[in-house]
């Protein structure tokens, strides 16, 4: 048992660089495996999907409307834009990326009757009177987009992503997709659906799930705060109820600091779906929205309801529906006449007057349409109308669908609380 | 059976090469065909008085080289080789040990009490050799002198050998109790006191009960403090290390006694001879260690409830500990800085009176102040050097508020002392104190900064002028840089340093070419602060790193020329080798850093990786741990394109992974086998096969350092995120080795820090190759093959929550598994994932924690399992 040595460092630093070097390494690998796994994780098995995994230097939202020099011919973009994530989405130019944001917001369908189960299955809310617009913050920057596709805003956004500001936390890759309201007189941007946070996608998450994250996520994040330096425009949750008789109510009647514009009702288990969707539905009267009949441009009620449909191959007039429903069909005189003069292709978006023939139904399926052709659309609308916007507008004009009729839709529903339920919701 | 080996014994330590090569050779075949004909021959040997004491000594090394080894893997082989001889053979040889103690021949006595020691450790742990204590205990009082200092020094090692909870209270009291007599004052034998004293130090781990007991404790301490003052120099010697090995083990027993153990240090320090000061000093330096700890945990923790209370006895003693302190800093040596195994009073007082600082922090600031003042321009070098060293020791724990203002005025004393002062003792210590100023009150986190545009031209101009002086002060200038470049490494996009940025390098690449480089680590220093000031660079500067490159490709070259080295110049190539790589490793990390740089800095890369590859064929069987951390840099600066290296590369990646000796070159491999998975992905799968035979190995070695294991598993998830569901036919055998990791590693119960620690990371590296694993498999048809898996992971999870010992680390990782698990398995997992408690209780409390990683990653597994259940 030979004497303890007790000498210490002496007049050396702690750490050498060798072990610093080493450290280092660890942190720079760990930090790349963290990235690595993060970019797998946001890999979602949706319409969103990450082609690439290198991270685009800088991509710039620099989209105009009026610029549409660049644009490809539809063969090549149709295969080129299908599995775009929305930040290689962004460089996308014109009416390429028109064409491809368009394409990405949930359309709900009109309410023509009322589905089953309202007050167990669905949610309602207060629409918010404005324009519909996809709202994308990431790499330091937020864009919003009407349903068009054009651009509203670009922005800097308290969002996650939303604006070049040190203390971004998370990886520099994660973007959000917002589905948003945007109401002129407050400037604010309503929130009605979250699509992808920080990176993850919400489109296979239910409604329920979706809401329930939004409320949770976005005030966290300051977006709701007053406008700032780096957020522009302040960003709102909407009241979210369950469509029982109070709920109803609540939407209906309640007192917001918005202007409303119908309801908008939402079934819980619904994963969030572009384009057409009867399990999000809309309904408005006089009472909740400003714009129960449709106006024409000058913003006047026209005497006559109007449609868009759009013009097939074989002359067939058809809704913006999947599948498309018939409306009837231009013969082959006018065709010859009208296309030539108007330049009239397949695709074409024409608009029609329904006459006083109106519209027959044979066992609640259209089977009959009095149309009297009035023009072509101007080139910004995107789509044709859908099946269940022309049959709400014309039950308005002739046999409106009324909150009562919902109330008591709900009241029914209740009575027949105990009996089985036989309905597989789709989901 | 045993045989005659005296004269082998004898020959096997000739002069004569032949005559020992050839006596080796007999042991060794003699051994190799009867070991316990072998062993016995060897106890007998060293039992027989009659016998040389040359060829006793030989026999009882040999016999305890049979039953231990430093390598744990050859350690566990004789330990088991031992449990398995004949009970007689070894009852035989442990009588022939017993019998030895009472030799009268020293020698013989001290190695049978070593031997007996090293069975003890085997056998006590088994529940062998119960009567052991009994019998070495059961009459010491009437034994013999010299048989009464073997006993106390076979006790003494056998507490060195065996872990105290083998031996039962009963033992350890009879064991503590001969011991504590040994060394009492009335003990008349010097030997055996000294002898209980040494014992004693080993036996201290043993004694927990006993220093819980009042009057048992104040007996012992009463004891070890008389023999400090014995008259013989190694008995007062091993008595202060006494202390110090108490102060450590029992701080919280210590308050009754400080009083007295402040007389007898404070005597011994100023007046013992040099080997008894030293441990006098330092006892206070592991005190202060001690209350360091206890602070610390204090600080990062606001509930404060450390295991053990400080008892703040520095801060009592501090009026008179820092004068004692302050006299030991004059007695310094000559050349004491040029003597790398130098230690003395002098050294060992100024370490102390750092660390004191760092216990105390402001209070020590006006009790050093005067002494500096006092000493720091007097024409006796000891009393200048002693205050500058006094002044570097305190400058790391006073807050910087404290510390700013005396700074600021010595700054200029110090610079100027660096270049003009005519001893090199002083200047080494100035320069010292310029990085100890630099480090500790030099960055973006002080708020008055200590170089300002005013003097930065002139602190690097007396640094690099330094750097010519003689090779001591020249390293302790590249140290203070080495500071300085640091305190800038965050400082945004312009650098205080970008004026100097050409000259400082310049100046570093003549240092390394300096003649008498290679002393006092100059070179090394040299490179080491060329990789800080490159870390430290910005965009500004990044046109002169890059000019680096060819620089530092140059000197690496031209370590490949040389011919026919001697072992001796091979090392030093292998050495500056290593600095080397460690230099590009450093800059290739930097300028893969950011687009612009990384891509003019590609061109050098074909080039580079050719000179890593030569650097690796310099040597037969080991890899170049330096070399391969900077391929994987290159790897993640190049990407896919690294591909085109591996058929080249991959042999030594397949060395790297074998090596179970340099367990750090193998970890570093390991790293980079995941570097190489990210750059390349799917492009690795060629030579995955390889890269998971040997990582396979590598798990079931139980010669692998075990901090390897973790990455190994963590390896894994790199490769299957790179190969998807290629790494199906891994499965198989990749899943059991993590199932059972996993096991063991789910509970921690009774496990110590540094266990607890271990655990943890095994955990990490488990989760993090499940991760891998699913996150890989996700959207292929193959997902299905993970089901029968995800049982077991969920339970995994489930356990480690329950067990409430996660690190933030692990609660990170294990919290994201269970949403990739959800992800990929989707509603095939819906009902299992339901029913695991981790989905409840641990998501929530992962979903409000503080830290935003945890909850980054929380948010995502409830998103996944909100998918996974709404199908």
């Amino acid at each position: 048992m030979a004497p303890h040595d007790v000498r210490r460092p002496f007049k050396r630093p702690a750490i050498s660089d060798q072990q610093r070097r080493r450290d280092l390494s660890l942190l720079r690998q760990s930090q790349n495996r963290r990235d690595a796994q993060h970019q797998a994780r946001c890999l979602a098995s949706s319409v969103l999907s990450l082609q690439s995994q290198t991270p685009e230097p800088v991509p710039e939202f620099e989209i105009e409307l009026v610029e549409e020099t660049e644009s490809q011919s539809e063969e090549e973009s149709g295969t080129l834009t299908k599995d775009l994530d929305v930040r290689q989405a962004s460089k996308l130019k014109g009416a390429e990326a028109r064409k491809w944001f368009a394409a990405q917001l949930m359309l709900p369908e009109w309410m023509i009757d009322i589905p089953d189960r309202l007050n167990h299955d669905w949610y309602v809310l207060a629409r918010p009177a404005g324009k519909r617009c996809i709202v994308v913050s990431s790499n330091g920057t937020t864009v919003s987009r009407l349903r068009n596709g054009s651009v509203l805003h670009h922005f800097p956004s308290a969002l996650p992503c939303g604006a070049r500001t040190r203390d971004q936390s998370g990886s520099s890759q994660s973007y959000c997709i917002l589905d948003c309201i945007f109401h002129e007189s407050d400037q604010t941007y309503y929130v009605i659906d979250m699509v992808c946070w920080r990176g993850y996608s919400l489109y296979d998450c239910t409604a329920e799930f979706r809401f329930f994250w939004l409320n949770s996520k976005l005030a966290e994040t300051g977006a709701c705060d007053s406008p700032s330096r780096y957020h522009k425009f302040r960003f709102s949750s909407v009241p979210v109820f369950n469509c029982d008789q109070s709920g109803l109510y609540a939407a209906y009647t309640g007192v917001v600091s918005y202007v409303k514009d119908g309801l908008l009702f939402y079934n819980k288990h619904a994963h969030y779906q572009t384009g057409n969707t009867p399990l999000a539905l809309v309904w408005k009267d006089e009472h909740c929205s400003q714009y129960v009949i449709d106006t024409d441009s000058k913003g006047d009620i026209p005497s006559q309801q109007q449609v868009v449909l759009e013009l097939q191959d074989d002359g067939k007039l058809s809704t913006s529906d999947d599948p498309a429903v018939n409306f009837g069909c231009l013969d082959r005189e006018f065709i010859q006449k009208v296309c030539f003069i108007s330049e009239l292709h397949s695709g074409s978006l024409l608009k029609f007057a329904i006459g006083d023939g109106g519209l027959s139904f044979v066992d609640g399926k259209l089977e009959k349409a009095d149309l009297h052709y009035l023009g072509k659309t101007n080139r910004a609308r995107m789509f044709a109308d859908s099946y269940s916007k022309v049959i709400f507008q014309y039950m308005v004009r002739h046999a409106p669908l009324k909150f009562d009729d919902l109330l008591a839709s709900i009241s029914s529903s209740n009575d027949q609380e105990n009996k089985p339920s036989d309905v597989e919701m789709v989901s | 059976m045993a045989m005659e080996v005296t004269q082998v014994l004898l020959n096997a330590q000739s002069i004569d090469g032949t005559v020992r090569k050839h006596a080796e050779d007999s042991l060794k075949q003699f051994q190799e065909q009867n070991l316990p004909g072998f062993l016995l021959s060897l106890s007998g040997e060293l039992a027989n008085d009659d016998k040389p004491i040359d060829s006793r000594k030989l026999a009882g090394l040999i016999l305890k080289n049979a039953l231990d080894a430093k390598e744990q893997h050859r350690k566990f082989e004789l330990v088991q080789r031992w449990l398995s001889l004949d009970v007689n053979v070894k009852t035989q040889i442990k009588a022939c040990l017993l019998k030895t103690l009472t030799s009268p021949v020293p020698d013989a006595r001290s190695t049978a009490s070593q031997v007996i020691a090293k069975i003890a450790g085997i056998e006590l742990p088994q529940k062998q050799w119960p009567e052991l204590i009994g019998s070495l205990l059961s009459n010491i009082h009437q034994l013999p002198a010299h048989v009464k200092q073997a006993t106390l020094e076979t006790l003494g090692y056998l507490c060195e050998e065996v872990s105290p909870d083998v031996v039962d209270q009963d033992h350890v009291n009879k064991i503590l109790t001969a011991v504590v007599q040994g060394m009492n004052a009335n003990e008349g034998n010097n030997d055996v006191r000294l002898a209980a004293t040494r014992a004693l130090y080993n036996a201290l781990s043993f004694a927990q009960a006993n220093f819980s007991n009042d009057m048992e404790r104040d007996y012992i301490m009463r004891v070890v403090c008389e023999a400090t003052q014995s008259t013989d120099l190694k008995i007062r010697q091993a008595a202060f290390e006494c202390l110090v090995s108490i102060s450590s083990t029992y701080y919280e027993k210590l308050a009754p006694y400080m009083q007295d153990i402040y007389s007898i240090t404070a005597k011994a320090v100023r007046e013992d001879e040099e080997p008894v000061a030293l441990q006098a000093i330092e006892f206070w330096s592991s005190i202060c260690d001690e209350e360091i700890d206890i602070l610390e945990e204090y600080g990062g923790d606001f509930t404060g409830d450390s295991d053990i209370p400080c008892f703040y006895f520095i801060k009592q003693a501090l009026p008179a500990l820092v004068p004692m302190l302050l006299e030991t800093l004059l007695k310094q040596e000559e050349d004491q800085d040029q003597d790398e195994g130098a230690w003395n009073i002098a050294m060992a007082g100024g370490t102390c009176l750092g660390l004191v600082a760092r216990t105390v922090g402001d209070d020590i600031v006006p009790l050093v102040i005067p002494f500096i003042e006092e000493n720091i321009t007097k024409p006796d070098w000891r009393q200048r050097e002693a205050a500058t060293y006094a002044f570097g020791s305190i400058l790391e724990g006073p807050s910087p508020d404290k510390l700013v203002h005396v700074v600021n005025v010595a700054l200029t004393f110090m610079l100027n002392a660096l270049t003009k002062d005519p001893n090199n003792h002083v200047k080494d210590t100035s320069a010292w104190t310029l990085g100890r100023i630099f480090e500790f009150l030099h960055g973006s986190t002080i708020d008055t900064p200590i170089i300002t545009p005013a003097n930065c031209q002139q602190i690097i101009t007396v640094l690099l002028q330094s750097m010519k002086d003689a090779p001591n002060v020249a390293e302790k200038a590249c140290g203070a840089l080495y500071f300085l470049a640091q305190g800038y490494e965050d400082v945004g996009p312009s650098s205080p340093l970008t004026p100097f940025f050409q000259e400082i390098v310049q100046s570093l690449l003549t240092v390394t070419h300096r003649e008498d480089a290679g002393e006092s680590r100059l070179r090394t220093a040299a490179y080491e602060t060329l990789n800080e000031v490159v870390r430290s660079s910005t965009d500004e500067t990044a046109p002169m790193v890059l000019q680096l490159v060819p620089v530092i490709m140059m000197e690496l070259h031209k370590t490949l020329e040389g011919q026919k080295l001697s072992s001796d110049e091979r090392e030093k190539q292998s050495e500056l080798q290593g600095l080397l790589c460690g230099c590009l490793q450093v800059i290739i990390q930097k300028l893969g850093s950011a687009e612009p740089t990384k891509y003019v800095f590609m061109q050098y890369a074909d080039q580079i990786m050719g000179l890593f590859l030569r650097v690796f064929a310099c040597r037969s069987a080991t890899v170049h741990e330096e070399a391969m951390l900077a391929i994987g840099a290159l790897a993640y600066a190049t990407g896919p394109d690294f591909a085109k290296y591996m058929p080249e590369f991959y042999k030594y990646l397949e060395m790297g992974l074998q090596n179970f000796e340099e367990y750090q070159v193998c970890a570093v491999t390991v790293g980079v086998v995941g570097d190489i998975c990210r750059a390349l992905e799917e492009k690795i799968l060629p030579y995955c096969d390889g890269i998971m035979t040997q990582l396979l190995k590598d798990l079931s070695s139980n010669q692998l350092h075990r901090s390897v294991k973790p990455p190994i598993f963590s390896c894994f998830g790199d490769i299957a995120l790179a190969i998807g569901e290629n790494f199906e036919k891994y499965l198989m055998y990749a899943m059991p080795m993590l199932q059972s990791a996993a096991d063991l590693s789910a509970h921690t119960s009774g496990a110590d820090d540094d266990m607890i620690e271990y655990t943890n990371s095994l955990r990490n590296g488990i989760l993090e190759a499940y991760s891998g694993i699913f996150q890989g498999f996700k959207n292929s048809p193959k997902t299905q093959l993970l089901i029968p898996y995800a049982p077991h992971i969920l339970q995994f999870l489930d356990s480690i929550y329950m067990e409430k010992d996660m690190d933030e680390v692990v609660m990170k990782t294990a919290i994201g598994l269970l949403g990739d698990l959800a992800d990929t398995l989707g509603s095939n997992a819906g009902s299992l994932i339901q029913q695991s408690l981790s989905s409840k209780d641990f998501l929530n409390e992962c979903l409000s924690s503080d830290d935003h990683m945890i909850k980054e990653s929380a948010e995502w597994a409830k998103l996944a399992i909100s998918k996974a259940i709404s199908v």
